[in-house]
């Protein structure tokens, strides 16, 4: 029994021993666990939620472009579309070819699919096709156990309703690239666009809006299981144009298949009430992409369809640069209110002997006589006496050859050359330089903007800046006021006598652009022509006496151009034409100025929006 | 001398058998059979299908077993006790021939459309050998170093057959147990401190003989933030769900980690990480300290038997169910490297619960026949 307790004493104390080896490993892991679960708790709690919650970002909807009634320009469409997590898909290249079997996909597609998955990080969404149908939407949510990864989304994209008819104005939307999601890491959502050209770039942040968010409560694979919260984006402001929609599209029309442009604006405050180009192209197809052959089309047409000719078109004003002159020249004194100047057909110079386009001449003139027969010889001299640097300064007063504050990328400043200008590009001014320069041709080029800015300034003596925009989110931007635009400070006498001479070139007899007559007795145009030549006339041409510039090549010939203001007792609407090859600006730009001022006047856009109609209607010009 | 011959009488009473059950501890194994089915039913997202009805159907199963075998005679067991280590062997063989594989390794066998693991049966077995070849040892007979080659070699057989399998978790805790019943039955002290020493350096051998996967296991189990997405995915999102539990837990059937499937294996391996994640810490420790009542409880049938088979077999049982707590709670708090092994009456897992069963109706055998003296209780004879 001895034995018998010697190892059972043994047992129990090694059993006891055991139980305080067991009781001491399963303290430790309570502790630890209590390490694990509070001291570090808050750590993992984090980690929990950042395992369970996604924050996905919400495209807020891309403001409208309106006209200056409210006629959408731009607006947003519902758009299905589909996307593809890549995290989500446990096999990116079958799930794609699931996909192709309900909607197939181009080899085009599946390459740049690769590529912006490769781009974004691999929680990111990337588009596989946008604009499905219903059925294609619907065969797609039946089958989307096939299609892991695979989401099916409603979006917006971009409408155009006046498509090529104001694309140069509105401009498009296209897919940003890789620096522009650099910038701004909204802009990887999918769908998203951003503005390109035209009032899409230029208020592309204020049309973009605030991004809204929604936290999402999703599984180990990524399945969405409920939404936590959500705060919607802020829609992009509306932008509203000067634009009168109306009034382009009867633009648009009178321009019919010529290589063109026309601009309306108001002369009192500069707001542009028509910006035309001919021929447009379609905004949309910027939208995804443009197509290679499309794209090829554009570029090879000599009709130019992406280039917005109104504010990038350069072109020689031609005679239309007459009253520049003839204003530089009164108030420089260089020729009096009563001076005449004689026009026998030619002016020597030299050796050289610059022509009149009358060959035999105008006889006496005053400034009155010289706009109205447009005559040459009087504007040769008339710059000689002045000299081109005065010509110039009033130039560039009037808004040719300097840059506008346009709100519209991308306009062009063409030149009005100076002495200056000239020996800095190391050559010396000739005075022949000057004698063309009276006559709009030479070194000057100008956009039709500036011709219309040019008009508007002649008729309403105001330093107005041409605009586009007129409300930002529904609240009228400052400039619609004509108090806003201060005076030119230019001679009274002088400004009202190139303003008669303007008159007498559609009104009074042997004028030389009857055609732009208004049908209206009581509403007078006043305008003037203006052909620009493209290819210099030579002697032997001019004097073999069978020259029909009408007779040449479409790209020799000249171009037509018309500026016109009405009504002429007191301006409201000033209207530059350029019909490119048009060949006589009496011709071919005057009456067709003529029937845009007459549409103009009929919808007299201006006098129906508030608040300036109302303040305008009674004010004196 | 007479109140052993009244317990001779009264051995095949079975209302005095009834009587000696310790319903108390019956108690204590419901309670914790009853916290699984809490679990599972919401691991199976608030339901009691699939998971939670089979669990209570099992438990009741093997509640009936563990009645079985407590009214079982102590001595019939302990003669038994080679047959059941022979057939234990046998099944071990068999899991090598004909078993199937998962995860690289073989480790059950179909038997009667129950997936039996050999090696689970094969620890209580071995428990029982030890047990009985020590039951008539000596404290001097203990002593000599050669009555101990024969208990010794009966570890070292199945521990090896386990790490062919190869499973090298239950073969260090097959290995680990053995040496438990060694040790209570009075095996010296510096054995075992000359056994433990070169277990180190046998370690790093090891180390270069185990399968990819098991090596990946212990890189991961080093730097589980190395892998956070490949293997160490498990022990982070275990450790990211005890963590994120707190101290009260998210409330049942509200674990984000658990019910939006970042937690893997939660009905089986990580359904403690669940209870820690809904019920916090303070439902951790009371789970915890169920186990430890359940642990004392065999720990105090040990001490409390009467003779020396009945003893080492409660201590061997006992510390078989301490160890399948302790490597099963390590592993999910990431301080051991997971190793597939259940939390005994909780996890989801026919089998597990059978054979657990099985080892507490012999834990309750021995205290059923407690007083129970029998041939061998020390006597050099």
């Amino acid at each position: 029994m001895r034995r018998e307790t010697k190892r059972t004493g043994v047992f129990t104390r090694r059993a006891l021993l055991l139980m305080g080896g067991q009781a001491a490993v399963l303290g430790t892991m309570a502790a630890r666990l209590y390490q694990v679960q509070v001291v570090e708790g808050g750590r993992y709690a984090t980690l929990a939620n950042e395992n369970r919650i996604s924050a996905r970002m919400i495209a807020p909807p891309r403001g409208r472009i309106l006209d200056r009634f409210g006629t959408p320009l731009a607006g947003s469409r519902i758009n299905w579309r589909a996307l593809l997590i890549s995290e989500q898909a446990t096999d990116v290249k079958a799930t794609l070819d699931a996909f192709s079997r309900i909607v197939p996909l181009t080899e085009y597609e599946r390459v740049r699919i690769d590529r912006e998955m490769h781009r974004h990080r691999h929680f990111i969404p990337v588009m596989v096709r946008e604009f499905l149908s219903w059925e294609d939407m619907a065969a797609i949510e039946v089958n989307a156990p096939d299609l892991p990864g695979i989401l099916v989304d409603v979006g917006t994209t971009r409408i155009y309703p006046y498509s090529d008819r104001l694309a140069h104005v509105i401009g498009y939307v296209a897919p940003p690239n890789e620096a522009d999601v650099a910038d701004d890491p909204l802009l990887a959502l999918p769908g998203l666009r951003i503005g390109r050209a035209g009032m899409e770039k230029y208020h592309d942040l204020s049309l973009r809006g605030r991004p809204g968010a929604v936290q999402l409560e999703v599984n180990a694979v990524g399945r969405v299981i409920r939404e936590l919260d959500r705060q919607e984006g802020v829609q992009g402001d509306d932008i509203g144009l000067t634009i009168d929609a109306g009034l382009q599209e009867a633009v648009i029309t009178l321009l019919g298949e010529e290589s063109a442009s026309a601009v309306v604006m108001d002369c009192r405050n500069g707001e542009v009430l028509a910006m035309a180009t001919n021929p447009g192209f379609d905004p949309t197809a910027f939208n995804s992409g443009v197509s290679q052959a499309q794209w090829a089309e554009w570029t090879s047409d000599r009709r130019t369809p992406l280039i917005n000719k109104a504010t990038s078109g350069l072109y020689a004003p031609g005679s239309t640069f007459k009253m520049a002159v003839a204003l530089a020249a009164l108030e420089s004194k260089a020729v009096g209110i009563n001076d005449r100047i004689e026009c026998p057909g030619y002016l020597d110079l030299g050796d050289t002997r610059f022509h009149c386009w009358r060959k035999g001449g105008h006889g006496m003139l005053d400034v009155h006589g010289g706009l109205k027969n447009s005559c040459d010889v009087f504007f040769y001299e008339a710059a000689r006496r002045t000299g081109i640097d005065k010509v110039a300064a009033m130039a560039n007063r009037l808004g040719l050859g300097v840059e506008l504050e346009l709100d519209l990328p991308g306009q062009r400043t063409g030149l009005i050359p100076t002495r200056e200008w000239r020996m800095a590009a190391g050559h010396p001014w000739n005075i022949g330089d000057t004698i063309v320069s009276g006559i709009g041709q030479g070194y000057i080029q100008v956009t039709p903007l500036q011709l219309a800015t040019y008009t508007a300034r002649l008729a309403s003596g105001r330093n107005v800046q041409p605009h586009l925009t007129r409300s930002l989110a529904g609240v009228v931007q400052p400039g619609a006021l004509a108090e806003d635009w201060p005076a030119l400070d230019l001679p009274d006498k002088a400004l009202r006598m190139v303003r008669e001479g303007m008159w007498a070139v559609v009104n009074e007899q042997g004028g030389t652009a009857p055609l732009a007559k208004l049908a209206d007795p009581k509403v007078q145009l006043a305008g003037k022509t203006g052909s620009a030549q493209v290819r210099r006339v030579s002697r032997e041409m001019r004097e073999s006496g069978t020259f029909d510039s009408a007779k040449l090549p479409w790209e020799y010939r000249p171009h037509a151009l018309f500026v016109a203001f009405a009504p002429y007792d007191a301006p409201r609407y000033a209207v530059a034409v350029v019909i490119e090859h048009g060949n006589a600006g009496a011709a071919a730009a005057a009456p067709l100025a003529k029937d845009i001022m007459t549409e103009t006047l009929q919808r007299d856009p201006a006098n129906r929006t508030e608040p300036l109609g109302a303040k305008l209607a009674d004010a004196k010009p | 001398m007479m109140e052993r011959r009244l317990w001779r009488e009264a051995s095949f009473d079975l209302t005095g058998k009834i009587l000696r059950i310790n319903w108390l501890y019956v108690l204590l194994l419901c309670a914790l059979a009853g916290v699984g089915y809490t679990a599972l039913y919401s691991a199976a997202g608030g339901a009691v299908e699939p998971y939670a009805g089979r669990h209570a159907l099992r438990f009741c199963i093997g509640l009936a077993i563990m009645m079985c075998v407590a009214l079982i005679d102590i001595r019939l067991i302990a003669r038994l006790s080679w047959v059941a280590y022979a057939g234990g062997l046998a099944l071990l063989i068999a899991v090598l021939r004909m078993g199937h594989v998962g995860k690289g390794a073989q480790r059950w066998i179909e038997l009667g459309g129950l997936q039996l693991q050999p090696s689970e049966l094969m620890k209580i077995a071995l428990v029982l050998a030890l047990a009985s070849w020590f039951h008539k040892a000596s404290w001097e007979r203990i002593g000599n170093p050669l009555f101990l080659i024969p208990p010794i070699a009966a570890i070292l057989l199945p521990v090896g057959l386990i790490l062919k399998e190869p499973n090298l978790g239950t073969a260090v805790i097959t290995a680990m147990i053995g040496a438990s019943v060694l040790f209570a039955a009075g095996v010296r002290w510096w054995k075992f401190v000359l056994v433990a020493l070169p277990v180190p350096f046998a370690a790093q051998l090891a180390y270069h003989h185990l399968h990819d996967y098991q090596r990946a296991r212990i890189d991961t189990f080093m730097h589980p933030e190395n892998d956070p997405l490949g293997a160490g995915y498990n022990i982070l999102q275990s450790k990211i769900a005890l963590g994120s539990g707190g101290m009260w837990g998210k409330g049942f059937l509200q674990g984000t980690q658990g019910h939006l499937d970042f937690l893997p294996e939660k009905q089986t391996d990580f359904i403690f990480t669940m209870i820690g994640e809904e019920f916090g810490l303070v439902g951790a420790w009371c789970v915890m300290g169920l186990l430890a009542l359940i642990v004392l409880g065999g720990m105090l049938i040990a001490l409390r038997c009467r003779n020396q088979f009945g003893r080492l077999v409660a201590l061997g049982i006992s510390f078989n169910f301490f160890m399948y707590v302790f490597v099963n709670i390590a592993m999910v708090m990431g301080a051991i490297p997971v190793g597939g092994v259940p939390l005994p009456l909780v996890s989801h897992g026919g089998s597990a619960m059978l054979t657990v069963m099985l080892g507490f109706g012999v834990l309750m055998s021995v205290h059923v026949h407690r007083d129970v003296e029998f041939e061998g209780t020390g006597d050099d004879r």
